[in-house]
């Protein structure tokens, strides 16, 4: 009976690591801007990264690498939402802009500047941009 | 008097992260900003922490853990260093 119990919560917290883990990394590849990928990556992948360390944990048992385990879940939950904070402090130091929303697919990257800082020219050529760009940059498109 | 042998499921559980940490190659790849690509290896980080757990539980040998804790560790420390240093003078903490 404990047994059973026991290996029902080791599977109920790494099936709910994997789930969490999972919505972060669609967060990461699918959300619109630096800003909300940063949310995504503080909050749900600390929550998955817990309860998968809290499931090694609980399969480990009362041992010395169980002390190792649980001081990794707390070094985890401290430092990945700080991290996450640091770089998205360092976007907004950078001038980049918040994904308004108003109009535009979300899968363009909204007032995004790229690594060198100049304006993405390859990417001026998409239909749900030219809300960052006038019409008159269409005419040197090189397509 | 259970069939389901608990180091193979944490196997599996560490394969299902190996994917998920292959898709953030992706964004780490095509992220249009510094900070995208900072992001995207800061995520992948902390699931190759949670790998290297989720291997010492299943191949039994609990010295990965060592290997995970100084990689949680480097890997703290290679964003708020890159996240600094991508910034002129920036306090980013």
């Amino acid at each position: 009976m404990i047994d059973t119990l026991y290996v029902g919560a080791i599977v109920v917290l790494l099936a709910l690591g994997v789930f969490f883990t999972f919505v972060s990394a669609m967060g990461v590849l699918r959300l619109p801007d630096v800003y909300a990928r940063a949310h995504t990556a503080s909050q749900t992948d600390t929550l998955g990264a817990g309860l998968a360390l809290a499931a090694v944990a609980l399969a480990l048992g009362w041992q010395q690498a169980s002390v190792y385990t649980v001081l990794l879940l707390f070094f985890v939950f401290i430092t990945n939402p700080t991290a996450a904070h640091a770089i998205a402090r360092s976007a907004a130091e950078m001038g980049i802009e918040p994904w308004s929303g108003a109009d535009g697919d979300p899968s363009s990257d909204g007032g995004a500047v790229p690594d060198g800082g100049e304006p993405i020219d390859e990417r001026s050529s998409e239909p749900g941009h030219e809300r960052e760009t006038t019409e008159g940059s269409h005419g040197g498109d090189p397509r | 008097m259970i069939p389901l042998d608990i180091n193979e499921l944490f196997l599996v559980g560490a394969a299902i992260f190996v994917v998920l940490a292959i898709a953030m190659f992706y964004r780490a790849v095509a992220g249009p900003t510094t900070q995208d690509r900072l992001l995207a290896v800061n995520v992948l980080g902390t699931n190759t922490v949670v790998i290297l757990a989720l291997l010492a539980a299943g191949l039994d040998q609990p010295w990965f853990l060592d290997v995970a804790l100084i990689y949680a560790l480097l890997n703290f420390l290679m964003a708020i260093a890159i996240s600094k240093f991508t910034v002129e003078r920036g306090g980013v903490l």
